[in-house]
């Protein structure tokens, strides 16, 4: 008997980057743009991982995950404008002390609404696509215009702290300081998600979960409360992914996470739904996707991502590690 | 024919608009082994999944061990001790052996936690189960794959097994190991229900026979009784054993 590991997906990531080097041309130039895309799927990465679960678990197609983006991003504004002093410091260490307690604020108001928003939203129409579809997108509209409500309709500046502005040089390429840190939170994300879900009891029935919920209740244990678990770090990681994104972006409205949105279903899509690993692919092919086409042909910059996922579903038609038994 | 440990009086079951089990009576005795035969769409694989609640019954009452569990949920009625292979076994393809038998282990959070000498029987009984212990079980073979399906079913004691057609679509070796098994698990006096269509497996294993016609129990008593009356087996199930 023979096991081996699908790695052409996996090679997929370092195929795209090294593919579009001689289009770039400088090296250094391409360094850049690939470290900011590993960045920016990094991010996405965080965001995404809790939905592409959501829905394994439960079918459930949550298109209000949005909000827990958006709100985790102004709660980030308030928390980081309460530290000024700290994010305002040259030292790097006071700027990242800064950061995580906006961190951890964000995903716990994040993970509280997510608690609230299973409840009251998505329990009463588990099983029912259409009526999902709907009421978690006016879940999320309501959740924007109470963003609204608390710090108002206007696009608010998230700056960077100070230590982590500007660039560190790698020979000529310039790559920016954050994003850095994006890459090292985003790869530390995916260690404790890989760690809990392949080296614990949790992780083992949320993965059996995702391919078979019956056979999982039939061994006694409740898929529902394991739902709303997953749902509740769902909702957290969108927030911390909403503070990534606005540090990221500098700046946060609250359709932000609508914006954002769009991505992630991308991703999760290409990844295969209810996959994590297939989330990190889809998200780091989605990230360098995005910078390479804004930096060589910007005008399709925008459909560039929904070209990525066609191709790879007309390659893998349930994503590129699809779940066994979905 | 000893007390009943389960015991279903009456059990109608609807899915959606389609009215499946008219009436069941059944009863399994403590300790033995029930075969539940019948032919295609009788009835019989409804009524193991309204034992266990994966469909609930719209009328009538399923009584374990002197308790109602007719409105109880999966997971409570598992936690009665209650194991369940379904037809198409239940696999988690994308965990490995090892995981898919820790789940089953309710009581142990770790390999390391599990029955040792409970998992070196379960060994004897299927050998695939340790030599594929680190391999994705999605990679094992049909045979291998119901294996894994009854020894995770085992994996801690149980006080019902279960199990619907094991032997479906396994090559005949496969089946006489099957048959091994189920009467060692039948020695160590665990109540067993089988859903069989393979009439050779049902009457070397069986002590008790309850036939299924049209969503209803038509004929219950020993196996011997069945296996010994050739007019009766062609009148049930359209074939003598």
């Amino acid at each position: 008997m023979k096991f081996d590991f699908d790695w052409k997906p996996l090679a997929l990531v370092p195929v795209l980057a090294l593919g579009v080097l001689p289009f770039i041309g400088s090296p250094s130039t391409w360094l850049t743009l690939t470290v900011a895309g590993l960045a920016m799927g990094m991010i996405i990465f965080i965001i995404a991982s809790g939905l592409t679960l959501v829905f394994g678990l439960m079918d459930v197609l949550n298109f209000g995950h949005g909000v827990f983006i958006a709100l985790g991003a102004f709660v980030a504004t308030t928390v980081l404008g309460l530290m000024g002093d700290w994010t305002g410091s040259p030292d790097l260490w006071r700027n990242l002390v800064a950061i995580f307690p906006a961190m951890l604020v964000a995903m716990a108001v994040s993970g509280a609404l997510g608690l609230a928003f299973e409840r009251f939203i998505v329990r009463p129409v588990y099983g029912q696509h259409l009526k999902q579809i709907l009421i978690t997108m006016g879940g999320m509209i309501i959740g924007e215009e109470l963003i609204k409500v608390i710090w108002g309709p206007a696009q608010i500046a998230l700056p960077l702290p100070e230590g982590l502005r500007g660039a560190v040089l790698m020979g000529d390429a310039a790559i920016e300081k954050y994003r850095l840190l994006a890459v090292v939170v985003g790869l530390i994300v995916f260690a404790l998600l890989a760690w809990v879900l392949s080296r614990t009891k949790i992780g083992l029935l949320i993965r059996a979960g995702v391919q078979d919920r019956e056979m999982v209740e039939s061994l006694g244990y409740r898929i529902k409360r394991l739902f709303v678990g997953v749902f509740v770090v769902g909702s957290a990681l969108a927030g911390l992914g909403g503070v990534m994104w606005g540090l990221y972006q500098q700046n946060v409205t609250p359709q932000m996470g609508a914006q954002v949105n769009v991505l992630i279903f991308i991703v999760i899509i290409i990844g295969g739904l209810g996959s994590t690993g297939g989330a990190l692919i889809g998200a780091l092919l989605v990230g360098l996707m995005a910078n390479y086409t804004g930096f060589l042909v910007p005008k399709v910059a925008l459909f560039s991502n929904i070209a990525l996922m066609v191709l790879i579903l007309l390659w893998r038609p349930q994503g590129v590690y699809p779940v066994a038994n979905r | 024919m000893s007390a009943a440990l389960l015991s279903l009086n009456g059990v109608h079951t609807h899915i959606g608009a389609y009215h499946i089990l008219h009436g069941v009576d059944l009863q399994v005795a403590r300790g033995q082994l029930t075969m539940l035969l019948g032919r295609n769409g009788a009835g019989k694989t409804t009524t193991l999944r309204t034992i266990m609640g994966l469909w609930h019954a719209s009328k009538g009452r399923i009584m374990f061990d002197g308790q109602d569990i007719t409105a109880w949920d999966t997971p409570n009625i598992a936690g009665l001790n209650v194991a369940y292979v379904p037809e198409n076994m239940g696999i988690f393809s994308d965990l490995t052996v090892k995981e898919n038998m820790l789940l089953a282990a309710r009581k142990a959070s770790r390999t390391n936690d599990m029955d040792d000498a409970r998992l070196k029987w379960i060994f004897t009984l299927f050998p695939p189960v340790e030599k594929f212990w680190n391999h994705p079980a999605g990679k094992l073979s049909g045979g291998q794959k119901q294996m894994l399906a009854v020894a995770r079913a085992i994996v801690e004691p149980r006080t019902l097994l279960i199990v619907d057609e094991p032997s479906k679509g396994l090559a005949p070796a496969i089946i006489n190991n099957m048959i091994d098994a189920f009467a060692q698990l039948k020695a160590t006096g665990t109540t067993i229900l089988l859903v069989e269509q393979n009439i050779n497996f049902a009457k070397r294993l069986g002590d008790n026979v309850a036939v299924m016609d049209n969503g209803q129990v038509v004929h219950a008593g020993a196996m011997q009784e069945l296996a010994e009356d050739e007019a009766l087996q062609k009148s049930l199930l359209g074939l003598a054993i």
